[in-house]
């Protein structure tokens, strides 16, 4: 599976032989690859008009080009703030609430994730093709996919220490613009441009998918949560600012020598039992999620963290830690 | 017939061929060829409807839709035979008398002291003894000893100390139905009550001495109080047109210290009908997060839930928290009462979320009160406007609570979803009829088994491992929040996608933990047999090795092989666009479906779907059953470590 980002076609159908060579070595002679490319097929050519584009059929031709458009950017934000204030707003009864988690269309950019990453896996394990995945940038929905595929295809990043590598790799090193989309959150008044939960939204399908899967992942629940408030708000760098080289040479402060690694706390003995599933058992094959829409659920945990009390389902989960290790 | 294809709802790619037989209590797919000979068995009595669809190229398609939820798609390729199997299904679904029903000719091969012992098993004296009754406030009378005052009513009914029969019989004769004001539960810690009745005939302005005596009776009957609380469970509109005809609800001014209360639950059209366009949401392909979650939401199925378990909060809060009595009624006192009274007691008393308690539940508020089983689940032929997911919505409300309060059930999914398809299947005589006194005139007890029995027979099946009896969820009143709540309240896809695998968590956290406390427990057993092993061979003077051959076989016993079954779970379409799909086939396992497996043995020692929740198709080598009785199948590289560790003396 790679990643990047778009070609830049533009309208005058540049083509790129490096490009288009290095694409090629991927693939051995007669052998299909596919691109998925998460933007809409006519959001993907209008990109021309501004530089980008996709990779033209006669110039890349054993890749086959899938369009499978995911939400990013202000849009996906709207969907999150919509999504809050429907879960805080007490007043709706019972007659509304679904039309009104409906139109915040988070679930449905959920259900849309896990199909893409579905598809991506798909192409690598039962189609044996490789898959380029990209969106525009390559920083958001691209590493959504890539991300998510991966833990639906590979046991080891269902570990606690392979998940970690996985965000690491996939989302740190990669350059997902941390500082830029993990702003202000939901409740902001500021509407910043470039604020978006795409790894908000990766860490939900990741719930959904240990929801479904509840003995493969071995992190749990509590592990979810606590990336997604570090992300936001840390005593740690590791979600610090937009990509490798601004940790490195563009902040005022080099942000390994200056900060503590997130990952370092975690992994202390202490610490890390507190983000292990009791129920965990290694899963050495693909896990394949529904996603029928009887089969997303809302991530009451996440949502409801603050409006409802968790208490009797803390106490389920105690129980059922006790009986991991009474055994 | 032969040639018959079943159809996968989920994938119109996977179709099953076989044959099709229709025997005088079930209809029977058989599949072709596969070595396990697969076969899909539906009583007739669970076969709510059949459509006949339009002929196509492939044949004439047979819908046939089950009261379980079960939708079963058949193409029958001549149309010749499509036609005599439809009518022969629409004669077999729609039995006249009750002797054509399952229970008579259902045999597990009991004797007869097995039988009556099995019904023996609920004993309704014994649970009102238990909730403290008879004592000085309360009585039994057996003035509907012969059925003469109310037909629908049991034969004993337990009514305040002051309430004479002349006091019932003059009150029954204002209430619709007949159906008085009598106990349904009572709180002995501080002696507040829920009463059930019907409306009043009490039109605009009509008055019975007698009924307004009653209800004085039971507010006296709890000292505690000053007044009563009366729970018209009806929308107020529908009350209030009751009126014109004669009957309606209490009027304050007229009886003495009453609070009256409407909590809107819609009637048994509303609801039959709500239920009807879940269902059509449920059986969209490839629904949109969008047309699932407006096509829920118009269906307003979660709203009508929510609606009683509200009620049934707000009256095991009047009695839990401010210690007054209650009288529910709705039009006939017979459905939403029964829901709400029966809602109410299981928030009140952990008895009732016991496996035992909860059979006598039901068994107190639904079959002994009366509730009109027979019309509302169609065990005969009679009319489709009295067919209403009354019970449903109660068994739902259950789950849930039970999602809610994991630790707080000794039961689990799988009892509730086992009892909603038995009230249907008419297989077991305890669903039968309208009323107590048709079931003795059947003579049901001497001529069908208990469901009861059945389950308790079977009842690890039914447990739920997280609960613990000095657990503190399981102890006192549940309080559920009220608001803000309504997410709270889930869509049950357990239940209405009961039959579609592919669809819930393919891995069964309870039949694993349930295993795990077994397993646990034998080796507990075991550690300490092999405690006072140890012990006696310090004693004495045996070699090593015959202690060490005698440990393997021990680990054999508790089934603790190394055996690696991995079923690989299939990916759904997730993509629309077949063509650059052509998958290649699928790999070991994939057909796996062994929920619909029936076959005859089954159907007498343990339920239909038993494995619902099998994970055959999990994704995981492991199919959560450690279970030490031969499930067998292990999960991990790490079992052979197990084994071993399970003969590591402390």
């Amino acid at each position: 599976m790679l990643r990047s980002s778009q070609p830049l076609t533009g309208p005058n159908r540049k083509r790129c032989r490096e490009d288009e060579m290095l694409l090629g070595t991927v693939l051995d002679e007669g052998e299909r690859g596919f691109i998925i490319d998460t933007r809409s097929a006519q959001a993907a050519k209008q990109a021309r008009m501004t530089g980008g584009g996709t990779e033209p059929k006669s110039s890349y031709p054993q890749w086959k080009r899938l369009h499978r458009p995911l939400e990013r950017g202000r849009p996906l934000q709207e969907s999150f703030i919509k999504l809050v204030e429907a879960c805080n707003d007490t007043s709706i009864n019972m007659d509304r609430w679904l039309s009104r988690l409906e139109s915040s269309r988070w679930l449905s950019h959920v259900k849309a994730a896990l199909s893409t990453a579905c598809l991506a896996a798909q192409c690598m394990d039962r189609e044996e093709a490789s898959v380029l995945v990209h969106g525009a940038e390559g920083t958001d929905t691209t590493l959504l996919v890539t991300a998510l595929a991966q833990v639906i295809l590979d046991p080891s990043c269902r570990t606690l220490g392979g998940f970690q590598g996985l965000l690491e790799r996939e989302w740190i090193e990669a350059g997902h613009p941390f500082h830029l989309r993990c702003a202000r959150s939901a409740y902001s008044h500021a509407r910043l441009k470039q604020e978006a939960p795409l790894f908000l939204l990766f860490l939900d399908c990741v719930w959904q998918l240990s929801h479904q899967f509840p003995f493969s992942l071995e992190f749990s629940e509590r592990l979810l949560l606590t990336l997604f408030d570090n992300a936001y708000a840390s005593a740690y760098g590791t979600f610090l600012c937009n990509n490798e080289k601004e940790r490195r040479v563009g902040c005022l402060c080099k942000v390994k020598e200056s900060t503590h690694s997130l990952w370092a706390w975690l992994n202390q003995p202490g610490e890390k039992k507190k983000y292990l599933n009791p129920l965990y058992s290694h899963n050495a094959l693909v896990i394949w999620p529904s996603v029928e829409p009887q089969s997303i659920q809302l991530w009451q945990g996440l949502f409801f963290r603050w409006i409802r009390s968790s208490q009797h389902l803390d106490e389920a989960w105690a129980e059922i830690q006790q009986l991991v290790d009474a055994n | 017939v032969e040639n018959v294809r079943l159809l996968d709802r989920l994938s119109s790619r996977k179709a099953a061929l076989g044959t099709l037989y229709l025997t005088a209590t079930h209809v029977i797919f058989v599949e072709n060829g596969s070595e396990a000979r697969k076969e899909t068995w539906v009583l007739h009595s669970q076969i709510s409807s059949i459509e006949k669809q339009a002929t196509t190229a492939t044949g004439c398609p047979l819908l046939i839709r089950c009261k379980n939820f079960q939708v079963i798609q058949l193409v029958i390729p001549q149309e010749r035979d499509c036609h005599d199997v439809y009518i022969s299904l629409i004669r077999l679904a729609r039995p006249v008398k009750y002797e054509e029903l399952y229970c008579f000719s259902f045999n597990p091969k009991l004797d007869k002291e097995e039988r009556e012992q099995g019904w023996k098993l609920v004993d309704l004296t014994e649970e009102y003894n238990r909730m403290g009754v008879p004592n000085n406030y309360w009585q039994i009378s057996d003035v509907n000893r012969d059925y003469g005052v109310c037909d629908s009513y049991p034969t004993e009914v337990y009514v305040p100390k002051s309430a004479t029969a002349h006091i019932i019989v003059g009150s029954s004769k204002f209430r619709s139905r007949r159906r008085f004001p009598a106990l349904s539960y009572y709180c002995k810690d501080n002696n507040a009550s829920i009463c059930r009745s019907s409306q009043p005939l009490s039109g605009f302005s009509a008055r019975c001495l007698e009924d307004e005596q009653m209800l004085q009776a039971i507010r006296k009957a709890n000292p505690g109080s000053d007044f009563l609380y009366v729970v018209d469970t009806r929308p107020k509109l529908n009350a209030m047109a009751n009126r014109a005809a004669g009957k309606g609800y209490e009027n304050e001014d007229n009886y003495s210290n009453i609070k009256f209360q409407f909590i809107g639950i819609e009637n048994i059209h509303v609801m039959r009908n709500s239920l009807q366009k879940m269902l059509e949401v449920c059986e969209l392909k490839s629904p949109s997060m969008s047309d699932f979650l407006w096509g829920l939401e118009n269906s307003g199925w979660l709203k009508h839930i929510k609606a009683i378990m509200d009620a049934g909060i707000f009256i095991a809060k009047a009695v839990a928290e401010e210690g007054v009595s209650v009288l529910v009624h709705c039009s006939d006192g017979w459905d939403r009462t029964a829901q709400v009274c029966s809602v109410a007691s299981l928030l009140l008393d952990p008895y009732y979320r016991t496996m035992k308690g909860f059979m006598v539940l039901i068994e107190k508020d639904w079959v002994s009160f009366g509730h009109k089983f027979n019309h509302r689940y169609g065990n005969l032929d009679g009319d489709p406007k009295e067919i209403s997911p009354v019970i449903d919505q109660f068994i739902e409300g259950v789950w849930q609570l039970m999602e809610q309060f994991p630790c707080a059930f000794e039961f689990n999914e799988r009892f509730l979803i086992h009892i909603q398809h038995h009230i249907y299947s008419c297989q077991f005589g305890n669903f039968l009829c309208n009323s107590q006194k048709e079931r003795r005139e059947l003579k049901i007890q001497e001529r069908t088994y208990s469901l009861w029995a059945h389950l308790w027979k079977n009842r690890a099946d039914y447990l739920n491992p997280l609960y613990r009896p000095d657990h503190s969820q399981t102890q006192g009143t549940l309080r559920p929040q009220m608001a803000p709540c309504n997410f709270l309240y889930k869509f049950w896809s357990g239940m209405y996608n009961r039959f579609e695998k592919g669809l819930h968590p393919r891995q069964s956290v309870t039949d694993y933990l349930m295993a795990v406390k077994e397993e646990t427990q034998q080796l507990e057993e075991e550690l300490e047999v092999l405690r006072e092993r140890l012990m006696n061979l310090q004693k004495s003077q045996i070699n090593d090795n015959k202690v060490k051959s005698k440990r393997q076989d021990r680990s054999k016993e508790l089934g603790l092989s190394t055996s690696n079954n991995s079923l690989a779970n299939t990916p759904q379409e997730y993509s629309n666009d077949l063509k650059s799909f052509p998958s290649r086939s699928p790999s070991q396992g994939d057909e796996e479906d062994s929920a619909l497996i029936l076959t005859q043995d089954n159907l007498k020692s343990s339920d239909p779907d038993l494995s619902a929740n099998s994970d055959q198709e999990s994704g995981v080598e492991d199919l959560s059953c450690r279970s030490p009785s031969g499930g067998g199948c292990l999960p991990s590289e790490d079992s052979g470590k197990d084994s071993d560790e399970a003969v590591f003396l402390a």
